[in-house]
């Protein structure tokens, strides 16, 4: 058995920084595995709870669908409206009521650290699908296996990163996932929204380099991974500020042109405009496929935390 | 003639705790994090008093009260350089520099507003970084950093 020295039973999953890199590798291991084979009943008998206190489409399908596909259980609510928070009641009481009813919890909640907070009074695990601007450690990983799965390894790849940085969890969560192996960063974005410092200190602290630009044109001929964000309305306080940056990045065929062979172009999804769709068909898109690859990094979560592989 | 003056606006002690070299911007919040300002003791203090090392200090005397190392050690947040000096009978019997405790827990707040401690009732929970010389206290539930200009005390 070559993954018998990684035990995550029972472990919760709130920040990528609770797997170690081998343990990161071990989950990309076993997604493998369930690419290659994603109907399997081994969670037979188990039920799982997906609790989403605020919309979600991707990720929340994704869980549910490989939930589905190995023969588990679901319950939960798709929006705080239809349970008892709208009637007051506290993130504890709700995680420790539905761990009752379940053995596992998957949940997004809009506010920051609270999944980290349900894991400590929860008594079952509790897998984070995104708590507030913070951490979303499930798409951090199907990321991840995205660049392994397209390039071969996750070692020596240059990376850009287009758009919303500053607020744009999954860059924050990928970058610091990145910086454990032998990358370098080209960081596209408009001045207000770079990424944050306290960010950019994982990849100097690796010794890593990193380099700004404002203009997508200037990384398109260096990188081997092309990170698309969308700019989102909703993290703007100021509407006219979203409004002059909504559409400086916006991905065209023709862009692509000179870009490199092996080059792939993710979205953590959805999109707004950032991509034109005429890019989908274009054999370096690969964004619908990393979606799809959620499933099967979500199989592998699913399976190690309940114990069953 | 200076120390003469010192001694007339801070009593000696018998017994007690004498926190020396607080800078005199972070007295009033070392009281606050120490709670001196809910006990019954007796608590002298004194700010904007002169000192050689670091030009103004703060000073505060708290009678009949010791401190165990872990409360003692908050104040590191807002007053590194501070010296803690036990007193029995009139004599020091301890003098130590404060430490930088590793964990902070329950009397700060996350300036992030969208932390769940700032929503519910989580107790806060910090681990303190130095980032150039600097102390920082990284939230344990929303991993974002309150800095000394940010911090808020429960």
């Amino acid at each position: 058995m070559k993954y018998k020295s990684y035990n995550m039973k029972n472990r919760s999953l709130i920040s990528i920084n609770d797997y170690s890199k081998g343990e990161q590798m071990h989950i990309l291991d076993l997604a493998e595995k369930f690419e290659k084979q994603p109907r399997q009943k081994i969670l037979d008998g188990h039920v799982i709870a997906t609790l989403f206190f605020e919309p979600s489409t991707r990720t929340r399908l994704s869980f549910e669908s490989a939930i589905s596909q190995l023969g588990g259980k679901i319950i939960g609510f798709t929006d705080a409206a239809s349970s008892s928070v709208s009637k007051g009641e506290t993130l504890m009481d709700t995680v420790k009521t539905v761990a009752n009813y379940s053995d596992l919890i998957v949940m997004r909640h809009p506010l920051d650290g609270s999944s980290r907070w349900a894991s400590e009074v929860a008594g079952v695990p509790i897998i984070n699908a995104g708590d507030g601007a913070n951490q979303h450690p499930t798409q951090c990983l199907l990321d991840m296996y995205s660049i392994r799965k397209t390039q071969g390894s996750l070692d020596d790849i240059h990376i850009a990163f287009v758009g919303d940085l500053k607020y744009g969890r999954t860059v924050h969560s990928l970058t610091i996932a990145l910086s454990q192996f032998h990358t370098t960063f080209h960081l596209v974005s408009p001045p207000e929204l770079k990424l944050p410092s306290a960010v950019k200190k994982y990849i100097k602290d690796a010794g890593l380099s990193y380099y700004q630009y404002d203009d997508l044109n200037d990384v398109m001929d260096k990188v081997d991974i092309l990170y698309m964000t969308r700019i989102q309305k909703e993290r703007f306080a100021d509407p006219m500020e979203y409004e002059k940056v909504k559409n400086s990045y916006i991905l065209k065929n023709e862009m692509l042109e000179h870009s490199k062979e092996n080059m792939r172009v993710l979205h953590p999804l959805p999109r707004v405009n950032e991509i034109e769709e005429e890019v989908d068909a274009n054999p370096k898109a690969y964004y619908f496929q990393q979606a799809k690859n959620g499933v099967f990094v979500r199989e592998a979560l699913l399976a190690s935390t309940l114990g069953l592989i | 003639m200076n120390n003469k003056r010192t001694e007339l606006k801070v009593t000696a002690l018998e017994n007690g705790t004498v926190i020396d070299h607080i800078p005199a911007a972070s007295l009033f919040h070392a009281i606050r994090i120490l709670k001196l300002d809910k006990v019954s003791n007796q608590v002298y203090f004194g700010t904007n008093l002169s000192s050689k090392k670091y030009g103004v200090k703060g000073i505060i005397k708290v009678r009949d009260r010791f401190f165990k190392n872990e409360e003692i050690n908050k104040i590191a947040l807002v007053a590194p350089t501070a010296t803690l000096i036990e007193i029995k009978d009139f004599e020091v019997v301890r003098k130590v520099k404060i430490k930088t405790p590793k964990i902070v827990e329950n009397f700060v707040k996350c300036f992030n507003p969208k932390c769940i401690t700032n929503h519910q009732t989580v107790p806060t929970k910090f681990k303190v970084i130095t980032d150039k010389g600097e102390l920082k206290l990284r939230c344990h539930y929303c991993e974002k950093t309150t800095t000394k200009d940010t911090m808020e005390f429960k």
